[in-house]
């Protein structure tokens, strides 16, 4: 532990917070120097999101005290934590796509002159605050829905700026970036410590974490662990006090050839209004890992498996038998469970409890055969089987951290004992942890005799979990790749070669 | 008035579960509390019944709407519905004892058809409820004026009038049980039954998220159709009931589907669907007659019944808008 630096911007002493009864922070401390950048790191749910938005005045603690620029501080909500000087940067950006770069830094306090909004000036006036962060290509009369990601984070930032923030909360900021923009970004961050600014930078990604940071603080379930200078630790390290053990073994181990059943799942030449003639075989016992770009039709083709939105044209048969798979219910009836990559717009039902989430699909398909206790006691089984820590089966389930909500959802399925189980991102927005815990239950899911076909874009997880791997391009399936395939395969095939001609 | 809303506000002050009971059971405890220091006769069982068997029908309403808002939906038709079933009873039944049975079991399937297509144009035809039952309100007030001629016909049997204004006498410790009473009783235990079941909560989960509902199997249409002839029934029963208390007029439904919301919005449900529950809804019709009773024996102005309405239903929506927006 490091002695904190003379004068902190910000300091934080045993910071609390329930919601419902549940502690998510629990005596935080943690203190910010200027010109520093302070990560904090911790799995989904170590109470990380909760702690930043205390900062920014998004929630007000329960116990302890918020110190900032030298004063004890009660903010009222985040314009009045904004108005101090605290400035928060989100996953999902709060601009305005219609209005112009200018507009929207600027935007609820215009610069105005005899009464009216002084445009030439906050033109200037903002292409000035980009010169003053080493960004001279971004036109300031620039509408911001034209802008990529890395650039509309810049307007964030400085929209931030504009309101003369002193501490920057940076969540999750290369999330949405590409390879390259992340130098950018990089480059970005410094020459906000260069003025001074404090940054507290959340982030899954250690490698980040470790270019950026001067000190670490690490929580895990609500607690503080440790706080550490960067330079004195290694990511290993970082890991274990995340986890509370070695991620040695990343990867479960993948099926033996004579594991792999017979085919279940076939489609042949099928296709609807995002697919084209799309031949694949699913295996029962086997994790196929789907490969390919946004939108190159990874979950389309899932969906349409699943009957949400059917394939109208070509053959699918399920064990031999050919089978019409017109919607969801007809695809749960014959075996199949679909996880969506979009948890929060239609994986969970966010009000009602964790148990309720759970029963939901049995509830709505299947009659309860033995009985509704019996069922019930089942789905709590499967609920203490998964693991859902720090909350109770009647929690409502919107209170849980991502990784607990997905395993919610996995009991949900489970309950129907499917034999074809279709994830699709199962593992996005979730902690170390709970990751390794979901990649377990697929792997043990397929030993148990199930087909699984598994969607990802992160390619670590995508080489490492499957067994085959398919890759879509544009609708349609661009190629097969084996076990041990390489990152730049699955690449080569998800861009096509057309990438190079053109270039 | 003024005594009622400062007692009203420590409610926001607990910690209570959102969508729970036990904020509308504290305003009722208080509104029974200074309805006893007024009019302590009031509390006597057998006035307590009879008021009880009188609010049956808001209640029965109150439930019905529960099935509809729960679900994300709405149903502004049940006050027009009660005025036709209360109209064409009469005139169907024209006094002969012998037809009551088959316009009772008429009524409810009227009830029932009247949910139906509610809740196909609602869900098939992708109307926005509030305009399917808003249309259904107007087409049957218009349907009922042109069937009568502007003037109700016949009568109601007394057969008929006596599930409304009849009652088992000389019950030990109560007194005087009203038949609605026992009517409301028997179909609340159903309601509370029916939500504890699958159905309910899948009713429950559609109104919270219809996309995650949908993808897990459930068809939210059908469910949520269901709902709408629910409400339906409700209105067929309540309409039997006050046709019986109270006769036949065009006016007998009138207002009671704000009437019921309100109710359902003061239970703690949440509008938009997916909280609540049915428990809260029914104690909040009752909770809102309580409140009507309390503001006659203090002499307010029965006028001022649906600026009361209109209040508690901004207030309600208000103060849980705040609370599930709150950290």
């Amino acid at each position: 532990m490091s002695d904190p630096p003379p004068t902190p911007l910000l300091t934080l002493r045993g910071i609390g917070k329930s919601f419902l009864g549940v502690r998510v922070l629990d005596d935080v401390d943690l203190d910010v120097a200027p010109g520093e950048v302070h990560a904090v790191v911790g799995e989904n749910g170590a109470g990380k999101s909760t702690l930043m938005k205390i900062v920014s005045g998004g929630y007000a603690p329960d116990g302890g005290t918020v110190e900032f620029a030298g004063a004890t501080r009660t903010f009222r909500g985040p314009r009045d934590a904004q108005r101090a000087g605290i400035g928060i940067i989100h996953q999902e950006f709060n601009l305005l796509p219609e209005r112009t770069v200018a507009e929207n830094v600027y935007l609820g306090h215009e610069p105005v002159r005899r009464g009216l909004v002084d445009r030439r000036g906050m033109v200037e006036r903002t292409t000035r605050l980009l010169a003053s962060i080493g960004e001279t290509t971004l036109p300031a009369d620039a509408r911001v829905g034209q802008l990529g990601v890395a650039q509309q984070q810049v307007v964030e930032i400085a929209k931030a700026l504009a309101l003369d923030a002193r501490l920057l909360i940076m969540d999750e900021p290369t999330a949405a970036l590409a390879d390259h923009e992340v130098e950018l970004l990089y480059g970005l961050v410094r020459r906000l410590q260069e003025r001074g600014i404090g940054l507290l930078y959340v982030s899954h990604r250690l490698a980040e974490v470790f270019d950026l940071s001067s000190r670490i603080t690490v929580l895990k379930d609500g607690r503080r662990v440790t706080t550490v200078d960067t330079e004195s630790t290694t990511a290993d390290e970082l890991v274990r006090h995340m986890v509370g053990r070695e991620l040695s073994s990343y990867y479960p181990d993948r099926a033996a050839p004579e594991d792999r059943g017979p085919v279940r799942l076939n489609l042949r030449d099928a296709g609807n209004r995002k697919l084209r003639d799309v031949n694949l075989q699913l295996r029962a016992g086997e994790v196929l890992g789907i490969g390919g770009l946004q939108g190159s039709g990874r979950s389309a083709l899932a969906r349409a498996i699943f009957g949400v939105s059917p394939f109208t044209t070509g053959d699918v048969t399920l064990d031999d038998r050919p089978v019409r798979l017109r919607s969801p219910r007809t695809a749960m009836r014959a075996g199949i469970a679909y996880v969506t990559e979009d948890r929060k717009g239609e994986g969970i039902v966010p009000r009602q409890s964790v148990l309720d989430n759970a029963l939901l699909a049995s509830r709505a398909v299947f009659a309860a055969r033995s009985g509704r206790p019996a069922r019930t006691a089942r789905v709590r089984e499967l609920l203490a089987a998964v693991e859902i820590r720090g909350a109770g089966d009647d929690q409502e389930i919107r209170f849980l951290s991502g990784g607990n909500q997905q395993k919610v959802v996995l009991a949900r399925w489970l309950a129907l004992n499917p034999r074809i189980l279709l994830f699709d991102e199962p593992t996005r927005g979730i902690d170390v942890g709970a990751k390794s815990a979901i990649h377990d239950l697929v792997r043990r899911l397929a030993r148990d005799g199930a087909a699984v076909l598994m969607i990802s874009s992160d390619l670590p997880e995508l080489l490492g979990m499957s067994d085959r791997i398919v890759v879509m391009r544009d609708g349609h399936v661009a190629g097969e790749l084996p076990a041990g395939a390489t990152e730049e395969e699955v690449v080569a095939l998800a861009v096509g070669t057309a990438l190079e001609t053109t270039a | 008035m003024q005594t009622v809303q400062p007692r009203s506000l420590p409610l926001r002050l607990p910690r209570v579960r959102p969508g729970g009971v036990l904020p509308i059971l504290a305003i009722l405890a208080v509104l029974l509390v200074l309805v006893g220091i007024r009019q302590p006769d009031f509390l006597a069982p057998q006035s307590l019944m009879s008021f009880l068997g009188r609010s049956a029908p808001i209640i029965l309403l109150a439930a019905g709407q529960y099935f509809v808002i729960v679900s994300g939906e709405f149903d502004l038709s049940v006050g027009s519905l009660v005025t036709a079933q209360v109209v064409v009873a009469a005139r169907l039944i024209d006094s002969d004892p012998a037809r009551t049975w088959p316009v009772v079991l008429l009524l409810l399937a009227f009830g029932a058809l009247v949910g139906l297509v509610n809740g196909l144009i609602t869900t098939r035809l992708r109307v926005p409820s509030f305009i399917t039952t808003l249309g259904m309100f107007l087409i049957l007030v218009g349907a009922v004026y042109l069937w009568s001629d502007g003037a109700p016909k016949g009568g109601l049997s007394e057969e008929f009038r006596r599930f409304g204004r009849r009652a088992f006498e000389d019950v030990p410790l109560l007194g005087r049980v009203p038949y609605a009473l026992l009517v409301l009783v028997v179909l609340a235990v159903a309601a509370v039954l029916l939500m504890r079941s699958d159905f309910g909560r899948t009713l429950v989960a559609v109104g919270d998220n219809p996309r995650t509902a949908e993808l897990s199997g459930v068809r939210v249409w059908r469910t949520r159709t269901f709902a709408f002839i629910l409400s339906g029934l409700a209105a067929a029963v309540a309409a039997i009931l006050l046709g019986g208390y109270s006769g036949v007029s065009f006016q007998a439904g009138a207002g009671l589907e704000f009437g019921a919301i309100t109710a359902v919005v003061l239970g703690g449900v949440a509008l938009g669907g997916g909280r609540g529950a049915v428990v809260g809804a029914m104690l909040g019709a009752l909770t809102l007659e309580l409140l009507f009773a309390l503001m006659n024996f203090y002499g307010v102005s029965g006028a001022l019944r649906s600026t009361v309405q209109g209040g508690i239903i901004l207030l309600a929506v208000a103060v849980s808008a705040t609370r599930s927006s709150s950290r």
